[in-house]
């Protein structure tokens, strides 16, 4: 019987054979742990590993991106715990300034198609956007992996979601992730691998795909996987793509049609309440934020900054901005779209998660609606205020124009 | 295993409720707390109908609830806060994958619902269920199913948590 992906993926770091339902131990290759979770991750450690070295210092690393720097005390003490712990270790940390922890991995090659990743970040899944096998667990998990490098999983059944025509002009890759989103729920691919196919997802760049794959958490889904294309290969200078077997057994194969697709946003409080943007017939807003691992890397910011060119952030309106990285920051600054975002009213931000984990930009008042670029929308989780989830083009559409519209209005 | 306890039946319009997620459970306000027993006090706060499950909660409580529990994020909290109250299990429709592993790892009971009779409990009676012979009861009459725990499930619940599980491979 042929392996899906996700079986090929784990069966590669696994001494059994690999077959969904079934429990395995898989070898992990990048363990990770981030500024929330990390400081429990040591806790942990020392707890039940007293005076233990970690399996792989060289596979082992912390990511600070929740909270940096950090703006509260109880932060800055987990943060130093992590730092203390790390160079007793000898672990590589990527301190407060070096941004989202998944798009480090991805942009420093440390997770590459084919591996598997685990961390603190619940959508650390994101790696599925090259196809790795990349999970967020809690710190008791993660404790585990760091000092024996290995962990128990249950293989998930696969589904794969068959996209249909080509993604129009008017949409970006946010506006079909949530099309997806919308259209799966949060129960078909629930505790799932998904297998994203069809030639509009060949087509996704690496940003695009990066956008599709850290929603698979708001699916529900293990993973979202995505077979590498020519340009996801060449960034980690690798010559041939994991494919899965063509007699591979999948659950369900799900078809959806987006010729016709139109700009799409999530509506309070859940991810998958996907309507077209125009069904909200311009709701007026008080603030927008852009970035989160779903879409801040250089592409998605680039996209916003051409937008903004010659025009500004409407008087009243709080838009504010968080590039992923420090290098997606300084490749920005050095082709000019920080200074035209500052310039069209735009608060700019160092990088990391913002507001998405009780980091400081993109919190909401009551009453206040706010758009988002970012994945979830959930009651409270940023603040009291209605937080509606769009595509990088819609969020700056909306910023100038003060209200919730689409990117053709402001053209 | 037999988890006997007063109920927490979560509902919402006469149904279970779904999609119970991570920051309803436990609020990432709260997120730099390491320590276990101070996590209990927060259990909840931020659903909506039981923001005071803290105050009112008592050792030995069993939850009831939805699909897709504790979705969102890989919070170890969202499972420490129950034990911090000596929640003694949460039995919902269905997890969500990372809290699923989170409670298998470190050893709090959770059961997965097959069928219930919501018309037969109410928040407050006395339910037992037996995760071995897979049902639910309340005032001695059967009222629902569970799903059978996974062998990993079992053997880590016996040793303890998947530190002390992994002294036995």
């Amino acid at each position: 019987m042929g392996k899906t992906l996700v079986e090929k993926i784990l069966a590669a770091h696994a001494d059994e054979d690999v077959v969904a339902g079934k429990i395995v131990w898989i070898g992990i290759d990048v363990r990770s742990a981030r500024d929330f979770g990390g400081a429990n991750v040591v806790k942990n450690f020392k707890k039940y590993y007293p005076g233990n070295k970690v399996e792989d210092p060289k596979k082992t690393f912390f990511t600070f991106d929740c909270n940096v720097p950090a703006n509260t005390i109880p932060y800055a003490n987990n943060q130093q715990i992590c730092r203390n712990f790390a160079w007793e270790q000898g672990i590589k940390l990527y301190d407060v300034d070096a941004g989202i922890g998944s798009h480090v991995m991805i942009e420093e090659g440390l997770g590459y198609p084919g591996s598997t990743v685990v961390g603190t970040d619940s959508h650390l899944n994101i790696m599925g956007a090259v196809g790795a096998f990349g999970q967020g667990m809690g710190d008791q998990d993660i404790a585990f992996v760091f000092k024996t490098g290995k962990t128990w999983f249950e293989v998930p059944g696969s589904i794969v979601v068959n996209i249909k025509g080509d993604l129009p002009k008017t949409c970006s890759a946010k506006d079909l992730t949530l099309f997806i989103t919308g259209k799966l729920g949060t129960k078909t691919a629930l505790g799932k691998a998904i297998e994203f196919r069809g030639s509009a997802i060949d087509k996704l760049d690496l940003a695009g795909r990066i956008t599709l794959a850290s929603m698979a958490t708001e699916m529900g889904a293990i993973i979202g996987l995505i077979v590498p294309n020519k340009e996801v290969l060449k960034h980690f200078g690798q010559k041939k793509a994991i494919t899965p077997d063509r007699d591979a057994v999948y659950e369900k194969t799900i078809d959806l049609d987006i010729s016709g697709l139109k700009p799409q946003i999530a509506k309070p409080p859940k991810p998958d309440a996907v309507v077209d943007v125009e069904s909200l017939g311009g709701r007026p807003i008080h603030s927008v934020f852009i970035g989160s691992c779903t879409n801040g890397t250089y592409e998605d910011i680039v996209s916003v900054a051409k937008i903004m060119k010659g025009r500004k952030v409407k008087p009243g309106i709080v838009a504010t901005l968080v590039p992923a990285t420090m290098k997606v920051w300084k490749r920005l600054l050095k082709d000019g779209h920080i200074s035209t975002l500052i310039e069209s009213g735009f608060v700019v931000s160092n990088p990391g998660c913002g507001g998405c984990a009780s980091g400081q930009i993109g919190m909401t008042g009551e009453g206040q609606v706010h758009i988002s670029t970012s994945n979830r929308n959930f009651a409270g989780k940023q603040g009291a205020g209605d937080t509606y989830l769009a595509s990088p083009e819609t969020a700056a559409a909306s910023a100038i124009l003060g209200r919730i519209a689409t990117l053709q209005e402001v053209e | 295993m037999i988890f006997k306890g007063r109920a927490w039946v979560l509902l919402r319009q006469g149904k279970l409720i779904d999609d119970i997620d991570t920051d309803m459970i436990f609020h990432n306000k709260y997120l730099a707390i390491t320590e276990i027993a101070e996590m209990g006090q927060y259990a909840f706060d931020n659903l909506e109908g039981y923001r005071d499950f803290a105050k009112k909660a008592q050792p030995g409580d069993i939850v009831i609830t939805g699909q897709n529990f504790g979705s969102g994020s890989s919070r170890q909290h969202a499972v420490d806060c129950f034990a911090a109250l000596k929640i003694i299990c949460v039995a919902a429709q269905s997890f969500g994958a990372i809290y699923k592993r989170n409670a298998i790892n470190s050893g709090f009971p959770i059961l997965t619902i097959k069928d219930i009779d919501l018309a037969k409990v109410k928040s407050g009676d006395i339910v037992e269920m037996d995760s071995e012979a897979g049902t639910i009861k309340a005032g001695g009459q059967a009222i629902g199913k569970l799903k059978p725990l996974s062998t990993v499930q079992k053997d880590i619940l016996k040793a303890g948590n998947v530190f002390e599980y992994a002294k036995t491979l």
